[in-house]
């Protein structure tokens, strides 16, 4: 066994494989209109409602660059560490296909927009850097649709011509979990930066996983398998564990694994063969001639620099430096751009004597619960950051004991209601009042002599019993830390 | 008051423009006279019935501030126009009807002139004599069973034959000089980027431009600047400032630098060529320009350069007409199927050669030796042209390597029809303007022609030398209206 617990490793007999995956993940750029043509990009349209001339490819139509998707694709790659290229070129990929009207897809081949870069994982054992080869601009194809009519295959262009962003890893992931978490990390950066929605039920982050195997300890790469266009990272983690183990096996029976594209079928848990290298298509790129090479300039560039947000990492860094966040707990809060917003306002709102420890476990503990139970995005959240600021403030401040601001939250999810009205109008406010509580105090120590005695005799476990009795004679609403200091004075 | 069809562009703006004749008039008579010339099977579509009408309307609301005011005008059938069928001379574009007008043909309209047809081309303007048209042969005017020369074959056959005043062509590689010099008319290529190529077929995205044909240099300069705009529509588009070429045009060179090009004397280029030339430099010294010995070292290697790019291009331009979306189709067991029989039987025999060889030269293992290789020989000859207008401003050379053949006589011979293209691809390689002016008759009595090529955006300046020698030359050309009986 490996002295690291997580890493992943595969055994047979006498020998260990380790798996080498790399990652083509496809991103949708978030931009109203498509790469090369003005017709809206806008999910779930009528199909053929959003094609133009250019996007079904009539005689004579021409592509023209739309410039919000390069200064898209240049802020992403920014997000990537990586390097911008100021010159790059749109080549025609050339293949036969019902749903790609031109005959050949717009992309980038030789001079990508975005050169190298890398991303880091935060996993259990530690940070991981992982390699960016490129990021390029494409066109998407529309889509076939074969389950309609029983004897045709209709043709829905609406994705035709939709700008997509091509971010190759490098071959540097080791396992499904660390697939998971680059993917993820890679949807955090382009939801930050507004660049991609990350959508992965509507299309918008695909990837192709190549993936091959070798003894632990080699340095050589094994034969390579592409799984294509695999949609949900569950189904990349089943689709990496069951192709590694085939390819293991392959290797343990003596036998070749062929180069080749392969599906996961998502009903079976498996991959199959889809095409052989020789079968692969060529695809005759050449530089579009129908656009010139695309140019940027250092100003250019500067100026989407500088409208780059705060990214998850240093905001992670900040979130630990200036609130004294464990690593674990920044972690979880920069996550997501909009997890990390709702902490900000909810640690803005509670002012000077603010307490952001309570605030990172309300977050995490309760508003996590209930959001996931309500199967919610933060975004959608019932109680908004303001009225969950003020709720953990009257924690703080000694209003409401931790117990009662439950309660409290289970009232406010109905219409976010403000929980300082919620505290009045039940009536839940703390009792604090030492000489009330006192008589309280006494009332119980005198209906209990005989506890009292045991408890002064050595009985320590007898002062739970007297918290509790306190506890539920004030109707839940006794201060907690008043009763525990009255109760020690006179017993 | 001359024929109203034998009129040049010039004479009927000005007889509109005085109101001498209608632009219904007008219309009427070159319909008229296009019905009787059947014959030469210019015209794949009219639309005469239509131009009757807009002529009509014309008149009564006449515009005559507009550059074009109600003149009628047949154009190439490449340029798409709105709800008139464009075929681009294809069986696979046999019921296409677009939706959409060029930018080239739209700016025609706007200057008030009026749509008689759509003419017979090569098969998506691959050839060099109007023979591989699916709508059949075009007939010169200047002889029966003569080519007019391609791929604006019906461009130049109607121009010369008068059934149209001025015509717009496209040249990719020779495509409207080559049939401009077979016919004895006038025929620009402009700068790459000068004219938008939105809505037009695409042949060679990297090498199409549109251009005039015209009688005469003035009526060139008169639609030249018409056509000529900056299109957003079009990345490939110039942004530059046009001249007003019909006002600026001058018959004042005096003191022009001309380079004639000795790589221009190839192997096997008949007397009267030679000849032609000699006479073109005379002529130009006779306007008062001075004679420079030039050389353009990679010139015998732009027409093996053309014939890699070009296909390679088209190879992939022409993957659209798949039968999917538009355009005929054939029933298929499957998609595979469909798209091979689709193919197979709407594209011509010429244009499946031009795929076949673009798709080659661009395979995985092929690519650098060939597309790769042209592209640099590419620049070579780009930078042949920078050198050397260094030292002068303008370049002259034939514009064809013979005169006009007999339909048939190249038609199995590919390679021999491709060297018609000579002398005009090396300027559609380095993106030049170039322009071909009729100078002279063969011992047939066929016409010839001279090429002025100039610098990027010069267009200006190869029309003042085109217009001066023009005058020098006084071409007429000899049409004796043999087709009509």
């Amino acid at each position: 066994m490996s002295k690291n617990k997580s890493e992943y490793l595969i055994n047979r007999k006498d020998n260990q494989y380790e798996v080498v995956i790399g990652l083509e993940v496809h991103a949708q750029v978030t931009s109203d209109s498509k790469l090369f043509s003005t017709s809206s990009t806008k999910f779930g349209a009528e199909p053929n409602t959003q094609v133009s001339l250019v996007d079904a490819a009539f005689p004579g139509m021409l592509p023209v660059i739309n410039e919000f998707c390069v200064k898209q694709a240049i802020k992403t790659g920014i997000g990537l560490n990586a390097k911008i290229n100021k010159r790059s070129v749109f080549d025609r990929k050339n293949y036969f296909y019902a749903d790609l009207p031109q005959g050949y897809q717009i992309s980038q081949f030789k001079d990508p927009i975005v050169g190298e870069g890398k991303v880091i994982l935060d996993m259990p054992e530690g940070q991981k850097e992982v390699g960016i080869e490129r990021l390029h601009l494409e066109q998407d194809a529309g889509k076939s649709i074969h389950d309609i009519d029983p004897d045709n295959t209709l043709v829905d262009l609406n994705r035709s011509g939709v700008a997509l962003m091509e971010i190759v890893s490098k071959p540097d992931l080791r396992s499904p979990d660390e697939v998971s978490a680059y993917i993820k990390k890679l949807r955090s950066i382009m939801r930050y930066l507004g660049t991609c929605d990350g959508n992965m039920q509507e299309g918008s982050l695909r990837a192709d996983v190549n993936v091959s195997v070798r003894l632990k300890g080699s340095k050589d790469f094994g034969t390579r398998c592409e799984i294509k266009n695999v949609n949900s990272i569950k189904f990349m983690q089943s689709a990496i564990d069951y192709e590694a183990n085939r390819q293991v096996d392959l290797i343990e029976e003596g036998k070749i694994i062929d180069q080749e594209t392969r599906l996961f079928d998502t009903k079976k848990n498996e991959t199959r063969s889809m095409r052989s290298k020789e079968d692969a298509h060529d695809y005759r790129y050449f530089p579009d001639p129908d656009l010139l090479p695309l140019e940027v300039s250092d100003e250019f560039i500067e100026k989407l620099k500088s409208d780059i947000p705060e990214l998850p990492d240093d905001k992670k860094k900040r979130f630990i430096n200036e609130f004294k966040l464990s690593p674990y707990e920044a972690t979880i809060l920069v996550s997501d751009i909009e997890i990390a917003k709702y902490f900000e306002q909810v640690v803005a709102k509670m002012g000077k004597n603010r307490d952001i420890k309570l605030a990172v476990n309300w977050i995490t503990g309760e508003l996590f619960a209930l959001l996931n139970s309500k199967n919610l995005e933060i975004s959608q959240s019932p109680i908004s950051a303001k009225n969950l600021s003020i709720l953990i403030n009257l924690i703080k401040n000694g209003t409401i004991s931790g117990k009662i601001a439950k309660t409290v939250f289970e009232h406010m999810i109905d219409g976010d209601q403000d929980p300082q009205k919620i505290v009045q109008e039940k009536g839940l406010k703390q009792q604090s009042d030492p000489k009330a509580l006192e008589a309280l105090i006494d009332k119980i120590i005198n209906d209990n002599r005989e506890k009292a005695i045991e408890y002064k005799n050595g009985k320590e476990k007898l002062f739970g019993f007297f918290v509790g009795q306190a506890m539920k004679a004030s109707g839940g609403k006794a201060n907690p830390q008043l009763i525990n200091e009255i109760l020690k004075k006179k017993l | 008051m001359t024929d109203i069809p034998k009129q040049t562009l010039s004479e009927l703006i000005n007889n509109i423009k005085t109101k001498k004749i209608s632009s219904e008039e007008a219309t009427k008579a070159f319909i008229d006279r296009s019905e009787k010339s059947r014959k030469l099977n210019a015209y794949i579509t009219d639309s005469f019935d239509r131009a009757i009408k807009k002529a009509k309307q014309f008149d009564q609301n006449p515009n005559f501030d507009l550059k074009l005011p109600g003149i009628p005008i047949a154009v190439k059938d490449l340029f798409c126009t709105k709800d008139i069928k464009t075929t681009a001379g294809s069986k696979i574009l046999n019921n296409f009807i677009p939706t959409y007008e060029s930018t080239v043909t739209q700016n025609i309209w706007n200057e008030g002139a009026i749509l008689l047809g759509k003419l017979n081309c090569d098969e998506f303007a691959m050839g060099s004599s109007n023979e591989t048209s699916y709508f059949g042969n075009v007939q010169s005017p200047i002889d029966e069973n003569l080519v007019p020369g391609g791929s604006s074959g019906g461009s130049a056959s109607a121009l010369a034959a008068n059934l149209t005043p001025v015509t717009i062509g496209t040249d990719t590689g020779g495509s409207i000089r080559q049939p401009a010099s077979f016919t004895g008319t006038v025929g620009l290529k402009p700068t790459y980027g000068s004219c938008s190529r939105y809505g037009i077929v695409a042949f060679a995205s990297s090498l199409d431009q549109a251009g005039p044909m015209s009688q005469n240099v003035k009526d060139c300069a008169i639609l030249n600047e018409v056509i000529s705009s900056y299109d957003e529509k079009d990345s490939t588009s110039v942004d530059f400032k046009r001249g007003k070429y019909s006002v600026e045009l001058s018959k004042n060179i005096k003191g022009k630098k001309i380079g004639i090009p000795k790589e221009y004397r190839v192997d096997g280029m008949p007397k009267e060529i030679e000849e032609l030339w000699q006479k073109g430099i005379n002529f130009a010294k006779d306007c008062g320009a001075e004679i420079i010995d030039i050389s353009l070292p990679h010139t015998t290697y732009a027409l093996p350069t053309y014939y890699i790019v070009a296909p390679a291009e088209a190879s992939s331009n022409l993957a659209r007409y798949d039968g999917v979306k538009y355009g005929f189709r054939s029933k298929g067991d499957n998609l595979i199927d469909m798209y091979e029989k689709t193919r197979s039987e709407g594209f011509g025999s010429e244009v499946q050669r031009r795929i076949m060889i673009g798709t080659y030269v661009l395979s995985s293992g092929y690519y650098d030796a060939y597309y790769l290789k042209a592209q640099k020989v590419r620049n070579l000859i780009k930078n042949d042209f920078d050198e050397a207008y260094k030292k002068v401003d303008a370049i002259l050379t034939p514009s064809t390597p013979s005169s006009a053949f007999k339909i048939g006589e190249k038609k199995d011979d590919p390679v021999s029809m491709y060297l018609n293209d000579i002398f005009t691809v090396p300027v559609n390689l380095a993106g030049l303007p170039g322009i071909s002016i009729p100078a002279g008759h063969d011992k047939k009595g066929y016409p010839l022609g001279l090429q002025i090529i100039g610098k990027a955006f010069d267009e200006q300046n190869i029309l003042n030398i085109a217009y001066s020698m023009e005058e020098k030359i006084n071409f007429k050309n000899k049409i004796a209206d043999w087709w009509i009986k």
